[in-house]
């Protein structure tokens, strides 16, 4: 019985919205808008922090990584004159005794796997390609997320005989060696051959460790991996880059220096700890630390932000949205103060004229957030095809944003509709 | 004048007329002032004693300012009078809340009015349905007994048309047909015909005339004598209080018991 009523009284609302389609149709324009935003907005921002956290995830949170950086004032200096200068290289960077050191004295750490990231030109052949030449140790794959695909990894007896052995990755693999097998065979690096014995794929974050190459431009995954020992017996400790027209020797013992830990609580304890301890031994500002968890927390913190950035924009356009509905509104009753006089004539209470005109706003602010639920869930699909930037729609974002839009309803139809009730009856039926 | 109570019966029941001859609406010493900002106030109604009669048909008239429309207003419960008692259908509605006066309005009264006051974005059949929505009745119910309404006031064949689409006198019948939709205990017509050509008018009040022939209890303030002529009962009205009253024996004969 009353839902009969609710119903008719809907009815009643959409026909006399539709008397005016072009009125009603801008007024809901506001909620539309403000609806639709906030949905593809949050959706953006979800699928860019989705994607940030994804890609910290996999540098693995219970890891600290270190890497050597060029200090800007030995930078400077090479550029300022000693550039090309023979004999002289620059020593910076982590050392195997800083890699031993906090094997040796941080607590609750699990490994610590050093690299040495040498850019080289890989041949077979007549086929050559740039690539990221990585002396590692076995332990590489206990901390960086990689898959197997043929042969095996890098394994303690290579290590140990510095054998002239790789791994490379399946990009690599397809480059070099577009028709024959390559686990039948060598690369040649530098003047040395070695052996293919296992091809990988790298889940984990290329792009970080291209940066700690300094290698941008590089493909991601041309990477080739020896043993640590090996690249120190090939490739010595001094490594000379050719530049344009001269050449800049540099001494990096270690480029990168993974630390992993046993549990997130060892993380958080560890990285003053490790700060400490390289302080101690570095005089210059050569490394630097990258806290995966830490990273994750702030992406964390970041979204948050973004999110009540986003609220704040939203609140407000439904605020604008809700002033327009409610000044169309009150035009509204003004013009059909007639209207009202005849129904209150004919028997309605104060509280069936509030019913009809709230209903009537409700059904123009529901109906604007369910046109700006569909366009929302729209526009971030069309974002996605468009950019390429991942867009997660969350059912919560999409029920926020149309109970908002009836919220706004209903709260900024209040008071028109309290005015309609309150209109005197012979006054009401006087009215032109 | 006599005393109210003593001779109005309880509430009649909504769907049969009260019996013919019975006083439905008693006004003892109504009085309307109305206040304009500090001191200045009009006294519009200065003390009415009026009885009315079931199946009466009963005409206001006047001069302009004489306290028609007031009258008609107190008796139609859209207005409270400042002193005095009204009791309608034995009912005091004189001290009423506006609730308690909306729902006397929508189950006792049927209004008319000059401008007819259709509601635009309705049909006409909805349009006729509109005091049974307050009612709080399942209108599918009431379906067929509204059809009838628009048949009997010649409109059977436009129930879906728009007030827009129809003439001035279709409207009016309209607004009679809605009038009628809740059986109410009289009909109150303000102006029926004033925005009708006389030809048109002369339809409408024979409709009205018809009304009142079957039992139905009609009140109406008109300028004109032509239309007061078909009342029964003329009362004249003069600075807010009622100057003399003409029973009008040429009208034609009615006031028989309806379904007799
Ligand atoms: N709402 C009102 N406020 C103030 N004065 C009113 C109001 N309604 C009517 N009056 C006054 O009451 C008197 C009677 O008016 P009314 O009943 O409209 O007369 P009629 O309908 O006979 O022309 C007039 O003097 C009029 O100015
Ligand atoms: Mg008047």
């Amino acid at each position: 019985m009353l839902s009969y009523q609710i119903l008719s009284t809907v009815r009643l609302g959409i026909k006399s919205l539709l008397l005016h389609k072009l009125r009603s149709g801008l007024t809901m324009l506001g909620i539309i808008f403000g609806v639709c935003s906030v949905i593809a907005m949050l959706a953006i921002g979800e699928g860019a922090s989705y994607e940030a956290q994804e890609a910290i995830k996999k540098l693995g949170s219970n890891n600290i990584l270190i890497r050597s950086l060029k200090p800007p004032e030995a930078a400077r200096q090479q550029a300022g004159g000693g550039a090309g200068f023979r004999g002289m290289s620059l020593k910076y960077g982590l050392t195997y005794d800083d890699a031993a050191r906090l094997q040796a004295t941080i607590p609750g750490v699990k490994r610590v796997v050093p690299m040495r990231i040498i850019r080289e030109n890989v041949r077979f052949g007549r086929s050559e390609v740039p690539c990221q030449v990585i002396g590692t140790l076995p332990v590489y794959t206990e901390v960086t997320q990689v898959e197997i695909l043929r042969g095996r990894f890098l394994t303690d007896v290579d290590e140990l005989y510095k054998n002239n052995v790789c791994v490379i990755t399946a990009g690599l693999a397809q480059r070099l060696f577009p028709a024959e097998d390559p686990m039948q065979h060598s690369v040649k690096i530098d003047a040395f051959y070695y052996r293919v014995v296992g091809i990988i794929r790298e889940t984990g974050k290329a792009e970080q460790r291209t940066q700690a190459g300094r290698m941008e431009g590089q493909p991601l995954d041309n990477n080739v991996y020896i043993p640590l020992s090996t690249s120190r017996t090939r490739f010595g400790e001094i490594l000379i880059r050719r530049m344009a027209g001269s050449f800049e020797a540099e001494e990096v013992q270690l480029h990168q220096v993974t630390v992993q830990m046993r549990d997130t609580a060892a993380v958080e304890t560890a990285d003053p700890q490790i700060r400490t301890l390289l302080k101690r031994f570095h005089d210059q500002n050569d490394y630097e630390l990258i806290v995966p968890l830490e990273l994750l927390r702030q992406a964390e913190a970041t979204k948050r932000r973004f999110n009540i950035v986003l609220g704040s924009i939203a609140a407000i356009s439904l605020l604008v949205g809700g002033i327009g509905i409610m000044n169309i509104m009150l035009a509204n009753v003004t013009e059909r103060t007639r209207e009202i006089g005849v129904r209150r004539a004919l028997g309605a209470k104060r509280r069936d004229i509030t019913l009809q005109f709230l209903v009537e706003t409700v059904v123009l602010s529901v109906g604007g957030g369910l046109i700006g639920v569909a366009v929302g869930m729209l526009t971030p699909v069309v974002v996605s095809m468009a950019t390429e930037m991942k867009t997660i729609v969350t059912l919560w974002s999409v029920l926020i944003a149309f109970g908002i839009s009836g919220a706004v309803g209903i709260i900024f139809g209040l008071y028109p509709a309290r005015a309609a009730a309150l209109l005197d009856p012979i006054e009401a039926l006087r009215h032109e | 004048m006599s005393p109210p109570v003593a001779v109005a019966p309880a509430t009649p029941a909504l769907d049969r007329p009260a019996a013919t001859g019975q006083p439905i609406i008693v006004l003892q010493a109504i009085h309307k002032i109305y206040a304009l900002g500090e001191e200045a106030q009009v006294h519009a109604l200065r003390g009415v004693d009026l009885t009315i009669t079931a199946g009466s048909y009963l005409a206001i008239m006047g001069p302009s300012g004489s306290g028609k429309s007031t009258l008609l207003n107190l008796l139609g419960c859209l207005d409270r009078p400042t002193a005095g008692r009204y009791y309608l259908g034995g009912e005091d509605v004189s001290q009423m809340s506006d609730d308690a006066l909306s729902e006397v309005r929508g189950r006792k009264i049927g209004f008319i009015f000059q401008s007819y006051n259709l509601i635009p974005q309705l049909s006409v059949l909805e349009n006729i349905q509109v005091p049974l929505l307050y009612q709080g009745l399942d209108l599918r119910a009431y379906e067929v007994r509204c059809i009838e309404l628009a048949r009997l006031v010649g409109l059977g064949d436009r129930l879906h048309h728009r007030p827009n689409q129809l003439s001035g006198g279709q409207q009016q019948r309209v607004a009679i047909a809605r009038s009628l939709v809740n059986d109410p205990l009289m009909i109150l017509a303000d102006e029926p015909t004033g925005n009708l050509d006389s030809r048109t008018g002369a339809e409408v009040l024979d409709l009205i005339d018809r009304l009142n022939r079957d039992g139905k209890t009609i009140i109406l303030v008109t300028h004109d004598d032509r239309v007061a002529a078909r009342a029964h009962r003329i009362i004249h009205m003069r600075d807010g209080l009622i100057d003399r009253e003409v029973i009008n024996r040429a009208a034609p004969a009615a006031a028989s018991p309806a379904h007799a």
